[in-house]
């Protein structure tokens, strides 16, 4: 087991996490599963790319994106707050659009490329996104806040990309980053620690420093 | 260390790091996804099986029989563990619900089996194929009609009473005779319950998501029927509690029986659907208010009673709590009466008895201005009191109400309110101001840690305590660095392991104020250790600053102070009897103002202020944070919260993030807050109290208050949804 004394708080452990790196370790459970049941293959050979790097893993066909990272890849950053689409903490990048990980099978993803809030950036290096958070303390308990980050990264993009959202009055005119666009397009991503007013805050000033 | 005395002047008063906004210390760590919770701990050489649980598709009744055959065939299955297989297991001390074991079902969704398979998938279509047969029993489950029913609970003070409220009720000039009801509602925290069970031997490592270490420990020690000592609980980071993750719930039980079944390690996360029934929500209340007053606006006579329901063996929700304290009048009283039901378990969430007591006070306290002609504020102050109504002897540690509502109003612009309702319009929308007291009793609860000194002048504490998201880590790591003159990167801070010294556990709102002053002892005792050891025998002129300690000419680092061997001291701060001599609570005030669209009913927030009167702020980014996290909590009390009864099968309808609705961001404007500058010496060394509650009293009677002003509809059945409002609209035209 991962040593409990890892988790102390300073400088140097961040630096020390920081540079600790996922073991890939593909589903070691399933040559198991496949003999319990010889008549039916429930696995399916898939290749794809999180955060830059190519893996190719057997997986159940059921297994979601959202369990192939947590439980395959150790990718934990991504949290699964409700397993249904509902709440926004499994949010990840694939091919650069944000989607609930949970609401996917991992094997529909061949040759895609996944970012997850790993793949942003790290303790010590963090994504001016991950930083803004920081600074504006948009979270609490931290277990939506993976989703947060990634969401709103990626919702810059959409707004950038001229993608019009329900509170969009002028849809012939550029879309504008404005609180209420913010807030619109991140209602995906529930905070139950209501830490929203930050996190628009920490949004608001990452989106100003891109335009 | 004992405190009975009121604080004097301490290191923490020098406020160099303690009082600074200082960013979260984890905040890299959680913003980056590398803090790990609880069905997150991966150790690559171990094979983990998956767990997962079934539960009673019943209310109540029993089971007779659970066919296994078909979920132990199921590829991959481990081991199926069933309620009537283990038998009854010893119930914990802080459950009211048994979690499993034997053939009772007292609730839906208990917990009645769980199969662990080698993969999540695997787990759960094996779970999918247990057959249960039960013998189903009538439950109660109506609230408004087991009310009739309730009776004065055994434990606690279910009632209280001075002077004669009946004869000054009958007597006042201007009067209110109102009922409200607050439904059940549901933590619906982030993180789900989940637990990793790890046998080795007879002894037990769960990594889980506590927010009582100790609590868990014992409880699960307690349900398994094994020594306490033999039980290790790791909870480092959790996903959100808010209540519901104070007692042993039943992933971890689950967990461990499993992991024992299956000789192997066992995760178990309870799927979300799970966690409305299967595990604590906080319960409705039917509340009376009856408040007298002479024609200038002076309480005679305040009344509260509520009734609440719960399993037997619980308890109601002390929805009259605050009513006891928060304003004068010389005649009052206040009864709680529980009825049975057989919904799940009711228990603490946020604020347990203040949150859905202030819902209704505060709206009858709005009422009763109107019925004054009063400004809503100005009634409050003249109701003030510096003493403990029902025990005049009693004086408030400190109490500043009333510096809360006029900085509120005036940073408001409450002047601005109109003062009939229904009257200002901007748009398509009604707009109204709202009031509501914040009030919340300040709890203080023993506290230990540890703390340790190395030779390279790092300073790490060592704590049960757990982080929930309220900023442990960062006021504690605040706490130890200016009792000890480092920074703040110079310490570390190890929580949430059962090996570290019990704390106060989080909850309550006392976990900040209790905890750092836990840490500020062991502290003391680390400073005393240092001096002696350096032979600095004049306590009073030795100074821990900028990574030294000094004594007069001498000055030596606490690097060098340590040694190689380092320096270690542990204590624990336990209150004495300032709590009775004094009554500590905090206080504040929630200003809101919202739209409501004149067609449809819709309410919108358009701008919340919250001013808090709550001790010492320790750390004012970490306090703000819960200030506003609890006013978006309140938001969704007033608007959307409701877990819907279904009162022939005896559950809640509604258990899932999609259909129990909490805030979202669209539904949350800016949020102000300002914290009032103040300490409170009878709390603790610290001179803090709680905060994390207190910003979610009052909230939803203040939009109530400003719908109400808005409209002119008054709506005393929370949430308020458009439907009640709709009819009361004006004309369209």
């Amino acid at each position: 087991m991962q040593s409990p004394g890892a988790l102390e708080i300073s400088r140097r452990d961040l630096l020390v996490a920081s540079a600790a790196t996922v073991t890939v370790a593909g589903a070691p459970s399933l040559a198991h599963s496949q003999t319990n049941t010889p008549e039916a293959s429930t696995g399916t050979n898939v290749s794809f790319t999180v955060n830059g790097e190519r893996l190719e893993l057997e997986l159940d066909n059921r297994t979601t994106l959202l369990d192939a990272l947590r439980e395959h890849l150790y990718l934990t950053g991504t949290k699964k707050g409700c397993d249904h689409g509902q709440c926004g903490a499994c949010t990840v990048l694939v091919d650069g659009r944000r989607i609930n990980a949970c609401l996917t099978l991992a094997v529909m993803h061949e040759g895609g490329s996944i970012t997850t809030i790993e793949g942003l950036g790290q303790p010590g290096n963090l994504h001016p996104m991950q930083a803004a958070f920081v600074e504006h303390d948009g979270f609490q308990c931290g277990y939506c806040t993976p989703g947060q980050i990634c969401s709103s990264v990626a919702m810059l993009e959409e707004i950038s990309a001229n993608i019009p959202s329900h509170v969009t009055d002028d849809l012939m005119a550029p879309a504008e980053i404005t609180a209420a666009e913010i807030r619109e397009r991140m209602s995906g991503n529930i905070c139950r620690c209501g830490a929203y007013s930050n996190i628009v805050e920490a949004i608001t000033e990452v989106a100003g420093r891109k335009t | 260390m004992r405190f009975d005395t009121p604080a004097t002047t301490n290191p923490i008063d020098q406020l160099k790091i303690v009082g600074q906004p200082i960013h979260r210390i984890d905040g890299p760590l959680k913003t980056a996804g590398k803090a790990v919770y609880a069905y997150e701990w991966h150790d690559p050489n171990t094979p983990y099986a998956y767990g997962y649980i079934v539960g009673s598709a019943i209310a109540k009744g029993r089971i007779r029989s659970i066919d296994v055959t078909a979920a132990k065939n199921a590829p991959g299955v481990l081991a199926v563990v069933t309620t009537d297989g283990v038998g009854e297991l010893k119930k914990g001390k802080y459950n009211t619900a048994k979690l499993f074991g034997g053939t009772e079902v007292q609730h839906y969704h208990q917990a009645i089996a769980v199969v662990a398979a080698e993969t999540f998938e695997e787990a759960r279509a094996a779970a999918s194929l247990v057959k249960v047969h039960y013998a189903e029993e009538k439950g109660v489950f109506d609230l408004a009609a087991a009310r009739d029913t309730a009776v004065k609970p055994d434990d606690g003070e279910p009632d209280s009473a001075a002077g004669d409220f009946n004869a000054a009720f009958e007597t006042a000039p201007v009067k209110l005779d109102q009922t409200y009801t607050t439904p059940d509602q549901s933590h619906a925290m982030m993180e789900p319950h989940a637990s990793i069970a790890a046998w080795s031997g007879d002894e037990l490592t769960v990594w889980t998501s506590s927010q009582m270490i100790d609590w868990w420990r014992t409880d699960l020690a307690t349900t398994l029927g094994i020594d306490k000592e033999k039980v290790h609980i790791m909870s480092p980071f959790i996903g959100g509690g808010f209540g519901v993750k104070l007692f042993l719930r039943a992933d971890a039980v689950l967990a461990a029986l499993a992991a024992r079944e299956a000789k192997r390690p066992v995760k178990v996360a309870l799927p979300r659907p799970f966690l409305m029934n299967n595990t604590t929500h906080r319960p409705a209340t039917i509340q009376r208010i009856r408040i007298g007053a002479g024609r200038h606006g002076r309480i005679t006579a305040i009344a509260h009673e509520s009734w609440s329901g719960d399993l037997p063996g619980g308890g109601p929700e002390v929805a009259v709590q605050q009513t006891r304290l928060l304003y004068a009048g010389e005649n009052r009283m206040t009864a709680m009466r529980l009825a049975t039901l057989d919904l799940p378990e009711g228990n603490a969430m946020r604020a347990p008895g203040e949150a859905p007591g202030m819902m209704a006070l505060e709206i009858a306290i709005d009422e009763m201005a109107e019925r004054l002609g009063l400004d809503p504020v100005e009634f409050r102050t003249i109701n003030d009191t510096q003493v403990d109504p029902e025990k005049p002897e009693r004086p408030f540690s400190h109490r500043d109400l009333v510096g809360c509502l006029r900085t509120g109003a005036q940073r408001f612009g409450w002047k601005d309110r109109s003062k009939r309702p229904g009257s200002r319009r901007d748009g398509d929308w009604l707009v109204g101001m709202g009031v509501g007291s914040a009030f919340r009793n300040n709890l203080v609860v023993p506290s230990g840690a540890r703390v340790r000194l190395d030779r390279g002048g790092v300073v790490t504490v060592e704590t049960d305590m757990t982080d929930i998201g309220t900023g442990s880590y960062t006021i504690i790591a605040q706490t130890a660095a200016e009792m000890l003159g480092v920074p703040v990167d110079k310490v570390a801070v190890s929580l949430g392991d059962s090996r570290f010294p019990v704390s106060s556990g989080s909850g309550g709102q006392f976990g900040g104020n209790s905890s750092t002053a836990g840490v500020y002892a062991a502290c003391v005792k680390l400073r005393e250790a240092v001096a002696q050891k350096l032979g600095f025998n004049n306590a009073d002129d030795v100074i821990f600053a900028d990574g030294e300690v000094r004594s007069g000419d001498r000055r030596i680092t606490l690097a060098e102070a340590a040694g190689d061997e380092g320096l270690v001291a542990e204590d624990r701060i336990e209150f004495g009897k300032l709590t009775e001599t004094h009554q500590q609570s905090t206080f504040g005030a929630h200003f809101v103002e919202v739209g409501v669209d004149v067609a449809t009913g819709e309410t919108r927030l358009r701008r919340m202020l919250a001013v808090c009167a709550a001790g010492r702020i320790l750390n004012p980014i970490t306090a703000r944070s819960q200030v506003i996290g609890a006013m978006t909590m309140g938001v969704g009390a007033a608007l959307s919260e409701d877990l819907v009864v279904d009162k022939a099968r005896g559950f809640f309808v509604n258990h899932d993030l999609a259909a129990y609705e909490v805030p979202v961001h669209a539904d949350i404007p800016h949020q102000e807050v300002i914290f009032l500058d103040e300490t409170d010496p009878m709390s603790s060394p610290m001179k803090a109290k709680g905060i994390a509650e207190l910003g979610l009293c009052g909230v939803a009677a203040a939009v109530a208050n400003a719908i109400y002003n808005a409209t002119g509809v008054r709506v005393r059945d929370y949430p308020i949804t458009l439907d009640k409002l709709i009819n009361g609209l004006p004309e369209l035209s």
